[in-house]
């Protein structure tokens, strides 16, 4: 690592910084008005469930600070944010950082698996369309990803369900692994991974065509760059230009957008965890939404919050290692 | 402008689903919520009822023609208000620079890194189910994107001699921003317009899924999420509608995607080369 590149690393850092906190503070307000806007609160939501009188009712809005002013709440709330207290949840009855990071590990895998086969197939698909832009290969790429852009994913994934799960019977219905099997190590792991077989597939189709599209659309861009005919003049092979030049060059776009998917990344799985039963993020958020349990919802907007920032940041560095022009022109 | 083969199949498609939607109530009169038959009646086992009949014996076309009119409704308006409120949003970040642009950026980041499926779902869920929350939920999730772009053109087009003109002539800014600039950016948002329909139909079929849509309307969610009890058994009840919203996004895709060649024809140029 170069002195100049570290620098650069403190410079990014604090730029992002001071742009992350006003996104931050944004975010928690709006989530918080807007449930505070909703009618009905975390105990009518408690009662529906469980029943009781207006006794009952009143001790728990005093318990849960309910009965206090909502700025009293809100400003209590972020200064609990800022030292690492995100709250109570009332639905599970417990803090909410911890059912977060319950939850985490299933949403993580879903949707960091899905975007992996995503890229490992986008790519090389972009990559086949992207060499001769307008052949017949590419046409049909487009087309391909066209169809995968209008799929509805979790309508893929009942059908696969239907296929593969009650047809065929060869991969569970839902879940992310056999309750009660008491498997550990290697099995465990096949276990859970063949149980997000589906999941991911019905998951990766979108993330597949954007990649895919945007890697094609970024090697059409780079086909007229002046510096491809000084590499035609120059005699270099055919197949040494596409990879070296192109697909080099075409990666940057790719990049950017996989640092900005990450904040859309726990919408898409909210509809898939619920049709395959994951207990993860996304069916967390659907929960704390109909609930109305407000701290466990601004916990995990605001979790995913630093997720994109953090995202964003590994991105920048990322294209200062790809892009040779940026850094040096500083 | 030639029209591709796969282009007017998109448009004839779509054709027959806006004509279905806009005319439901005269070619399947009555309530598709009703029950109007024998409960599961196969697709093509009765003329009458050439789709079937679902677990309660109400008309499966019936329904999907009636929630074509939801689906598409919905989309449409959305996009529509995403694209107008993004585009002006974006012209005056661009026209106003400054701490405007700041400002507004700074909300626009603030939407883009909550998932639009979240806010989309929790604001349905505060505002209550009915067709204007998902076109409310639905449009305040896309605004971003025709912002940040039309912000972009505005920006390249602020330095140009015309608009030096409009000042000189003393036309107030923002009269100039709106009338003069807006026009000249709002290409590439347009074009953009025309994919959110696309995926507006996907995150109202998703809300609805979920239950989250007017139980007294029918629409296309609700149905395959009906047809899920009986996937086993009766797996067409989930697969009718699904195909059907699957037709209308794609043909509104290959629509945009011929749309945005036609629009910035540099690019479809550099595509046939």
């Amino acid at each position: 690592m170069t002195p100049s590149f570290k620098n650069d690393l403190l410079g990014i850092l604090l730029r992002r910084l001071a742009q992350a906190v006003p996104v931050l503070l944004i975010v928690a307000v709006g989530t918080f008005l807007l449930m505070e806007a909703a009618p009905g609160d975390a105990v009518d939501a408690y009662l529906a469930k469980s029943g009781g009188d207006a006794g009952l009712v009143a001790q728990l809005r005093a318990d849960w600070g309910l009965n206090q002013h909502w700025t009293t709440r809100l400003l209590a709330y972020l200064a609990g944010v800022l030292t690492g207290d995100f709250g109570f949840s009332v639905a599970f009855n417990r803090p909410v950082a911890d059912v977060i990071l319950e939850r985490a590990g299933n949403t993580l895998l879903l949707t960091l698996g899905a975007n992996a086969l995503a890229l490992a197939i986008g790519i090389p698909l972009g990559i086949f369309g992207g060499k001769r832009p307008g052949s017949f290969k590419d046409r049909a790429v487009l087309s391909v990803t066209l169809l995968f852009y209008a799929l509805p994913g979790f309508w893929v994934g009942l059908m696969l369900i239907l296929a593969f799960a009650v047809k065929l019977a060869w991969l569970p219905l839902g879940g992310v692994e056999t309750i009660a099997s008491d498997l550990t190590g290697l099995a465990r792991i096949l276990d859970i991974a063949r149980h997000l077989v589906l999941p991911t597939l019905s998951l990766c189709l979108l993330y597949l065509a954007l990649y895919a599209r945007m890697m094609r659309t970024g090697m059409v861009e780079v086909w007229r760059a002046p510096f491809i005919r000084t590499a035609r003049a120059k005699g270099i092979a055919e197949r040494r230009i596409i990879y070296r030049h192109v697909v080099r060059a075409a990666l940057l776009p790719v990049v950017t957008l996989i640092g900005l998917q990450a904040g859309a990344l726990l919408g898409g799985s909210v509809v898939i965890e619920s049709v395959f039963a994951i207990p993860g993020l996304g069916r967390l958020a659907f929960e704390a939404v109909t609930q109305r349990d407000m701290p466990l919802l601004m916990g995990i907007v605001l979790a995913n919050t630093l997720l994109v920032i953090l995202a964003t940041l590994v991105v920048d560095l990322a294209y200062r290692r790809l892009d040779p022009r940026i850094g040096q022109a500083a | 402008m030639k029209v591709g083969f796969l282009t007017g199949l998109a448009a004839a498609i779509l054709g027959i689903l806006s004509a279905a939607a806009l005319l439901a109530p005269w070619i399947l009169p009555g309530d598709p919520l009703a029950m109007v038959g024998r409960p599961l009646l196969l697709p093509f086992e009765d003329w009458v009822r050439p789709l079937g009949t679902d677990r309660l014996g109400r008309d499966v076309l019936a329904a999907l023609v009636h929630g074509a009119r939801v689906s598409l409704s919905v989309a449409l308006a959305a996009a529509l208000a995403a694209t107008v409120v993004g585009s002006i949003i974006g012209t005056l970040a661009g026209y106003a620079g400054g701490w405007v642009d700041i400002v507004l950026m700074r909300l626009a980041d603030a939407f883009r890194t909550v998932p639009n499926f979240v806010l989309a779902l929790a604001l349905v869920s505060v505002i209550g189910p009915s067709l204007s929350s998902f076109v409310l939920a639905i449009g305040l999730t896309a605004w971003t994107g025709p912002a940040r772009l039309v912000r972009a053109e505005v920006l390249s087009l602020k330095a140009r001699d015309f608009v030096d003109a409009c000042r000189v002539l003393g036309m107030p800014g923002w009269q100039i921003a709106l009338r003069e600039v807006l026009p000249n950016a709002v290409g590439p948002a347009i074009a953009l317009g025309a994919v959110t329909v696309a995926s507006a139909i996907l995150v109202e079929t998703a809300l609805s899924f979920l239950g989250l849509g007017d139980p007294n309307r029918a629409s296309w969610g609700q149905m395959i999420a009906e047809g899920r009890s009986v996937l086993r058994s009766n797996w067409y009840l989930s697969a009718i509608p699904g195909l059907a919203v699957v037709a209308a996004a794609l043909s509104v895709n290959i629509l945009a995607d011929a749309l945005s060649d036609w629009l910035a024809p540099r690019r479809a140029e550099g595509a046939a080369e």
